[in-house]
Parts: structure tokens; sequence; C-alpha cells
């Protein structure tokens, strides 16, 4: 703004990364530097400061990159890959090493568990459970194409069907987990309905309406829910024998008790770990089938164009609510694992609306649609977290920077789609 | 029917509703000219809270005492600064997105949404934050026991929202610029061709609502006197709830669908349950966008085949 | 002797707001026919076409498709707002609250219509086969429970959609093309793709919207083949909106032109060719003329 045509490039360059670093000066200070302490402030200039400098630095180092060929030719292959394919056909042959893959894979997650600290299998359990609700989004979001904010519903719907179904009517883990699947399901299905016919923003806005009123309902309906403070479920049982140390239900015997054995905390863990994972692959395999069905192909034609799919007699009523259905189903039960996991305890800080932003950042960096994708991004965005927990502070923050550069850099999501072959035999 | 409770709960509504007003004009604004939600500014409203907050101790610190001042001098610089966080956000996080994929600058807003939320709370900490009384002083209407009260700020509050409200209308309606956002938002390639500078255009837009936003978050904070880096979400939907009640993409159906709201929820929570109140909001949310998408003052739309 | 038309519209009038964008049309779409629909810009072609088709729903007339006996009044199908005669009539409140819930544009296909878009409306990321795949999916066995064990059954009905996608791709040539992203084709490509996915739904009656815009001439030509192809070889009627006409005149048994909104000429091509209200409408009148 200040620079004239005239100016030699460096010079202008260095005018507009001083306006650059003087906005981030106005943007950073207040916030940043004057930190309110009741009715009256401390000063914090330097952070403000450090920050601006550190933009106006990048803009610099950004403007002179810019002048030199190797800077441009660099930046033109970045925004070239914004328009490269993301979506291309397999070929034949893609798959054959693929069962040995995945096999070594199933057996090296079976064996995982025994070598792992009670405090790594709680971080691994989570992250699977976050595999699920991926899985369970995905179809919604990325096959289907319909953006779903308030998919955590689902995940408390599932969550509070043990705690409370044990509560009042001495639901067991077992029989929890299709029960769970059926409720959400149904819940699925009440919200799928009136949104039929919305698209795009719209739809989200109203899927985040109905997730915070399940959250707001699961917090002041104190004398049902607990409110805040949460409900409690049953211990996890296999064939009737618990985990714990002693009994908490009637007529159920301790694990370690049965088996003559120590008694030892991570048992429980272990166990559900196996559930989990096991329930995690049976998922996958199903949904991975799902794809090449017909109803999968229906969600993704929906996604594509939902006016060519009913000009071609496909119910778009039936598929909109098949896929809301599924997908909550399955968030029902990531839900009552979570439960189990958590001592059995929930409560409604667990289902704000930032779980839904973190499943749908799953969804969306995995590569909508892409199962693979979804797994992995999963775990990525579950242990990561871990890994950088000196940063913990800044974890939202890191996750939200995450966001958008992913839709700068990748917006359709780090793997490339991969769309099925068809020789006249059959799929590849 | 104790119509001093009616009385303070109407006076409560029209005040909220001036707020849902004023942060639903950016919400409209931006829907109307590049079709996208802002999910982010319910936290560029958050920001000018705390910028409020920082304005009033600095000045307090140097010694100004006058009510006048400080509101004055607190508005112009809030304002200034959020128009600041508005048109950066626009640049980095939304621009670059023109012509991506449909979901993507929704996520990016989910995300500028949460970058923001972290570094107001990381920055500032994360408990309540509050002011002092600038402009203390009621008029009073009743008798001993039944009565109910106006305060100076809360007609300070209703008088500059309207006051913003009008001065934004004029400008849209009768100013180049404004006819220049309009034409935009009716037709953004023909504006193109005619020569109007769309992104320029877009990014006033962003900072228009980003400056109204910023009024409401002075006008709240005076208000009301305490707030935390959560408030934008909750305060951003309902607002929102606003827009679309009113119709999206219309100024005056902002305001109106403000009043409404406000007024509705002030009632609710006064007569049927308080702890309902933001159910109640979502719900209304729910109803208006499943029942009458168009809003009270928009248009419905055909769909094209 | 006069045959049951295929399709009978009668008295359709559309409004939308204040505009009256068709007023009273009436026209009759014989079995085994192609019939073409013209007129100049805005004369409301692609209107009759989204009635017809159920993408709009008309304000008033009947529209009926006779099929072997039977009739489908693919108004209806739509879901229609209630009348008050229903709440005294308890079988016709219960129909139109079935066709209010669970009916839609899709059950004008199911009943036997199948349309061609003007802007080529093909699931341009999904691969040319798999566009067939999804045209039948009303055919296929959609059972969850053997879709996933992959039985016999599940498997012999996806080889047959197989088997039937790839007989179509040879008839509009496109063989070659078959696991090419639909996207990916060259313009005259995907509306021959679109035909063919069309006709994968086993139609009645198929509607083609502008299917020779941005062709060249020769593609036209193959284009006039295919339509007289599909028409002898499978027993299908056609109705198509087209600009060219050349094509037109060339293959069309019988013409209808719509002019503001209303039929001003119905008849053969011969007749139409020397219809002065026809002439008048396209290229107006001259000073002098009557």
């Amino acid at each position: 703004m200040f620079s004239n045509p005239n100016d030699p490039p460096v010079l202008a360059a260095f005018k507009d990364s001083l306006l650059v670093g003087v906005i981030a000066l106005l943007i950073f200070g207040p916030i940043s530097g004057i930190i309110l302490d009741g009715y009256s402030f401390n000063t914090h200039f330097k952070t403000p400061l450090i920050l601006a400098t550190i933009v106006f630095a990048g803009r610099f180092a950004y403007q002179m990159a810019m002048l030199t060929p190797w800077g441009q030719k660099f930046l033109e292959r970045l925004a070239f890959s914004k328009g490269k394919r993301s979506v291309y056909v397999g070929s034949p042959n893609d798959h054959k090493y693929l069962w040995i893959i995945l096999l070594v894979l199933f057996a090296a997650g079976l064996i995982l568990p025994f070598y792992l600290s009670k405090y790594a299998l709680t971080v691994a359990i989570l992250a699977i459970i976050y595999v699920l609700l991926g899985l369970g989004l995905n179809i919604v979001v990325g096959l289907a194409g319909l953006l779903d904010l308030g998919f955590v519903a689902f995940y408390a719907v599932g969550a509070y069907t043990f705690a409370l179904g044990s509560q009042y009517i001495g639901l067991g883990f077992w029989t929890a987990i299709p029960v769970a699947a059926a409720l959400a399901a149904i819940f699925g299905g009440i919200l799928g309905f009136p949104v039929l016919r919305m698209h795009g923003d719209y739809l989200a806005i109203v899927t985040l309406g109905f997730g915070e009123i399940i959250r707001l309902v699961l917090n002041n309906w104190t004398s049902f829910t607990g409110g805040p403070n949460g409900a409690k479920a049953a211990e996890p049982t296999l064939f009737g024998l618990e985990f714990t140390r002693t009994a908490k239900t009637e007529g159920h015997i301790p694990f370690h008790e049965f088996f003559g054995t120590v008694y030892n905390p991570n048992t429980k863990f272990i166990f559900l770990y196996i559930v989990v994972f096991l329930m995690a692959c049976l998922m996958i395999f199903f949904f991975s089938r799902l794809r090449s069905m017909p109803m999968g192909r229906a969600w993704e034609a929906l996604r594509e164009d939902e006016i060519a799919c009913r000009s071609l007699g496909i119910n778009h009523v039936i598929v909109k609510l098949s896929a809301f259905m599924m997908g909550a189903m399955t968030g029902g039960i990531g839900g009552v694992f979570f439960a189990a996991q958590q001592g059995g305890f929930v409560n409604p800080t667990s289902f704000t609306f930032f779980e839904s932003a973190l499943i749908l950042a799953i969804v969306v960096l995995g590569g909508m649609g892409s199962t693979v994708g979804v797994v992995i991004a999963a775990l990525v965005l579950t242990l990561l977290p871990e890994v950088l927990r000196d940063f913990s502070d800044y974890r939202v923050l890191v996750f939200g920077g995450l966001m958008i550069f992913m839709m700068l850099w990748k917006p359709r999501g780090f793997l490339p789609i991969r769309r099925p072959y068809f020789s006249k035999e059959g799929q590849a | 029917m104790e119509f001093h409770i009616l009385g303070q709960q109407l006076v409560n509504g029209l005040a909220l509703g001036s707020i849902y007003g004023l942060i639903a004009v950016g919400y409209t604004m931006v829907y109307g000219i590049i079709g996208m939600i802002n999910f982010a500014h319910g936290d560029v409203y958050m920001v000018s809270a705390y910028i409020t907050a920082i304005c009033i101790a600095v000045l307090s610190y140097f010694g100004i005492s006058s009510a006048a001042f400080l509101i004055i001098i607190t508005l112009i610089v809030t304002m200034f600064i959020v128009s600041l966080y508005g048109w950066s956000i626009e640049r980095i996080a939304y621009k670059p997105l023109r012509n991506s994929p449909r979901l993507a600058p929704l996520i990016s807003a989910i995300g500028v949404s949460l970058v923001l939320q972290n570094y107001v709370q990381v920055s500032q900490g994360a408990k309540t934050q509050a002011v002092p009384t600038i402009l203390p002083g009621v008029f009073r209407f009743g008798n001993e026991t039944d009565f109910f009260q106006i305060t100076y700020i809360q007609v300070l509050l209703v008088v500059v929202s309207f006051a913003s409200m009008a001065l934004l209308t004029y400008i849209i309606q009768k100013t180049s610029l404004g006819r220049q956002c309009r034409a935009v938002q009716q037709d953004p390639k023909m504006a193109a061709i005619l020569g109007i500078n769309t992104d320029r255009i877009i990014s006033t837009v962003f900072v228009l609502g980003a400056a109204m936003a910023a009024i409401a978050g002075v006008l709240v904070t005076l208000n009301y006197g305490s707030f935390d880096f959560s408030v934008g979400f909750i305060t951003g939907v309902k607002a929102f709830t606003a827009a679309v009640l009113g119709g999206i993409g219309s100024l005056p159906g902002a305001m109106l669908g403000g009043i409404i709201l406000g007024m509705s929820e002030s009632l609710f929570s006064g007569f049927v349950n308080t702890d309902y109140k933001d159910v109640f909001a979502f719900s209304l949310l729910v109803l208006v966008l499943i029942f009458r998408p168009s809003g009270l003052l928009g248009k419905p739309l055909v769909e094209k085949v | 002797m006069t045959t049951t038309p295929l399709l009978s519209v009668q008295g359709l009038t559309m409004r939308f707001g204040g505009i009256l964008a068709l007023n009273n049309v009436n026209f009759e779409v014989q079995k085994g026919s192609i019939t073409a629909l013209i007129g100049p810009n805005g004369a409301g072609k692609t209107t009759v076409f989204n009635c017809v088709t159920g993408f709009y729903k008309a304000t008033e007339g009947q529209i009926i498709l006779h099929d072997k006996g039977h009739e489908v009044n693919l108004r209806k199908v739509l879901g229609e707002k209630f009348k008050w005669s229903d709440y005294v009539n308890p079988s016709a409140f219960a129909e139109r609250l079935y066709y209010k819930a669970f009916g839609g544009s899709h059950r004008v296909n199911q009943a036997g219509v199948a349309r061609t878009f003007q802007n080529i409306r093909l699931f341009r990321e999904m691969t040319v086969v798999e566009n067939l795949l999804v045209a039948q999916h009303r055919h296929l066995d959609r059972n969850l429970i053997r879709g996933t064990l992959n039985t016999k059954s599940y498997r012999a009905s996806e080889k047959r959609a197989l088997d039937n996608a790839y007989y179509w791709l040879e008839v509009v040539n496109l063989t070659e093309d078959a696991n090419r992203l639909a996207g990916d084709l060259p313009y005259g490509n995907q509306r021959r793709l679109e035909i063919a996915r069309a006709m994968c739904t086993e139609p009645k009656l198929v509607c083609l919207d502008e299917p020779a815009a941005g062709l060249n001439p020769r593609e036209t030509v193959e284009l006039s083949t295919l339509i007289r192809h599909l028409r002898d070889k499978h027993d299908v009627t056609v109705l198509l909106i087209e600009h060219d006409m050349g094509l037109v005149m060339g293959i069309s048994e019988h013409i209808v032109v719509l002019d503001y909104g209303q039929v001003i000429a119905s008849g053969t091509p011969k007749e139409i060719e020397v219809n002065p209200k026809v002439l008048a409408a396209y290229l107006g009148t001259e000073e002098g003329d009557a």
C-alpha cells in the first residue's frame, strides 16, 4: 500500500511485509500483550512482538522467494497440486498383496494389548473408538455427502443407553451394544427425516442444532440423566465374569477369582481393547462391502448429484435415511465402548460440539469416502495429542490450525480416492 | 399476570435481541455475498468482548473515568481492531478456498473458530472476565414492590444498535460501496465484468460484519459485565438463528429476527424455564430451518433443474 | 382407429409466483413414436419436460402415462396438496398422505419415464460403468445380508447388471471408455453416456433434453441413428426437446410447437414446416403480412 510501482522489488517486498507485520502486531497485541487481571491488567509485550516479528519474517521470506525463479516454481508446484487429480480409477492388480498386509495388521493388532501399559491401553482403546466413529461419519459425510455437525449426539445416545440402561433396567455390556446400536439408529432416522430437503451449510447447522439440543437435554434433565454429574454404567463382562477386583454386580464373579490368578487391573482394558478391535475390524469389513453394493453406490451417487439420482428412480429419502441411520448406529456402538472404558462413567461434557468437529476432521483429513484414510486419520488424530502432551494447552489451537491448513493444502483429504475397476467379468 | 415481570422480560428481550441482530447482520451479509456460513463470526464477537475489557482497563489506568469518553474510545478502538481480525481471517482462511469443494470453507471456518477460542483461552486464561460498571443508573417503573427497570446501559445498547443498523442500511442502500455490495451479491460474475473489484467488496463485507459484531461485543460487555472465551459459540449460533429467522441475506430481516429471538428467549426464560432457554433457541433454529428456511423476509427458492 | 397414447398431457398449467409459464398445454405422445417438442427460447419446453418427468409440480392439469392398460397419474405420485374433499374421502386421503410422504420425482422414473438433462448430469467422479450400475439400482439385489456375505444370488444379480452395462456401452459405442471417470470424457461421449444411463432404467418413455446441443454435424448424425435404434430395437418411445431443426425434421414423426407457454401447432414435420404460426414464432412476422 505504501509502495509505489517505481520501488525496487526488494523495497516493495519490505514495505509489504512491514505492513503485514504491523497488522499482526495490532491483532496479537491486545489479546497476547495486555492480560486482564480482575479489573486491571498486566503487560506482556514480548509475546505479541515475537509473534508479529515471526509474521513479518515469514511474509518477507515469502515475498523474497517470489522474486526468484526457483521460488516461483516451488509455489507453482504447490498450487498445481491443488488441481491435481484426487480421484483415480484403480487397476486390476491393485489388490494382489492386500490380503497379506491385512493379515499381518490384524495379527499385530491382536497381540498389541498384551505389551502395553494401562495408560497406553486406554489411549489405544480410545483411538479405535474414534476409528469406529470416523467410519460411521464417513458414511454420512464421505459417502453420502451429507454434512453432519451433530454426530456426537449418536455417540452420546450410545453411551447414555449403556449407562442409564444399566442403572434403570440392568442392561449389561453385551446387551447394551445391540440396544444402543438400534436406539442410535432410530435417532438417526428421526434426525434424518426432517432434514431430507436440506443441503450444504443449512444441513450442517441443523445437525449442529440437534447435537446441541441432545447435549443440553442430557445436561439439564437431572432427574433422569443425572445432569452434569453424569451417570454410571455397569462393568463390562465376559460370560458373567467381571474384570474388577471385587464383583460390582450381584451374581458376577471377578475374572481373576474364576481363573485363580492374581488380580491385574490391565485385564479389563485388554478385554475391552480386543472387543473393540474386533468390532472395528468387523465394521471395516462391512463398510468396504457396502461400498461395492448397490446401497453404497447409491450413497455416492447421491453425493455426486441428487437430481440425477431421482431421475434414475432412486428414492433419495430411503438413501439419505439409510446413510444417517447406518452412521448413527456406528456412533452408538462407539458410545457403549466409551462408557465402558471410562470406568462406566459418562457425563455431558464429553459430548460437546468439539467432538463432532474432531470426528468431522477425521473424515475430512482421511479423504472423504476412503476407509483406509479414515482409519489412519483417526489413529493419528487421537495419538498425536498424546505424543505432544507438553503442548496440551495448545491442543485445540493446533487442531484448528491443522484444519485450516488441510483445507488450504489438500481439501479432498490426504489420500486420493480410488474408484473400482470393472472388467467385463467383474470388479477387479 | 405480573406486569412488572413481563415488562422486565420485554426490556431484557429487546436488549438481547438488539445484540443478536447486530451479530446476525454479519452472518447474513456474508452468506448473501459468498454463500457461506462464517462459523467463526461468533468468536469474532467474543474477541471484541475481550478487547472491550482491555480497552476499559487501559483507559481507566490512564485515569480516564468519564463514561462518555470510555465508551466512545472503546467503541472506536474495538471496531478498528476487530475489523482487522475479520479482514485477516477472510484473507487467510476463506479467500483461497473460493473455488474449493463446498465443504472446505465451512471446515476452515470451524478451524478458525477453534483457533480463536483457544488463542484467547491460552493468552487470557480460562476464567470469567469482568468489567466494572461504567454507566450506573436506571429508569425505574412501577411501585415499591413490583417494578422493572431499564438501565442507562440498556438504553444506550438499544439506541446504538439501532443507530448502527440504520447507518449500515444507509451505506448498503445509498452509497456507491453499498451498490457494489448488492451487485456482487446478486451476480458476482457480472459485477466483475463491469469492473467491480469483487475481492475487495467481499473483504469489505467481512469487515462490515466484524465491525457490527464489535459493536455488539462492546455493548454486551458494558451491559452484562462478564464473559469468557466460550461465549462466542452459543451466541453465534443463536445469532445465526436470528439471521435465518429473518430471512438470510436480508439486512432488515437480521435485525427483525434478532429482536424476535431475543424477545421470545427472554419471555421463555422468564415465564417457562431458564435452564432450557438454550434448548428453546436451538429448537427454534431447527424448526425454522425445516419449515421455513427462507425466513420471514426472504424469498422461497425454486429448485432449478 | 385411435390407439391410446403412451403419454397424454391435458390442460397442463404451470405458475411460478406471478409468472404463467405454461398455459393449458395439451398434447399426446403415441407409443413407439419419436416426438419432438420445439419452440423458441423461453417458450416453456423445459418446463413441460420438468413437469412430465416429475421435477416440477404442475399447478394444474393432467399428465397420464398409459401402459398395457395400466394408468399412472404422474402428478399424483409427486405428492399433492390436500384437497378439502379428502377429509371426507378416507381412501383418497390415505393415498394423498402416502404420496406426500413417499412420493417424489423418483416415482416418475419408477413408472417408466427416464430423462437426460440439458446440462448433462453425470456422476462425474464415478467411472462410466459405475454410472450405468447406479442406473440399475432398482433392479438389483439390494439385500444387505446377501450383499455382505457375497452369496451366489447376489453375485448373479451384480453380474447381470455388469453385463447389461457393457451391453449398453456397446450400443452407444463407449466400450473403450468403460473405466474412465465420467467427467473426463469428451463432451459428445458424455451425452451418449447419459442416454445409455437413462436406458439402463428400462423406461417406456425416454425424454431427451436437447441431446444435440454442442454436437458437431457428424456427431448429430450419429445421434439420429442412435435415437432411431433405441426406438426400433428397444421398444421405447422418445420425446425430445431440440433446437437443431435438421435433426428434428429428420427423425420425428410428430412435432409439438410451443410458444409463450402454449401449444401453437402440432403435426407431422411436413405440416409444421409450412405452418404460418410456427414460422411467425421463429422468424417473426414481416411488415405487411396478415
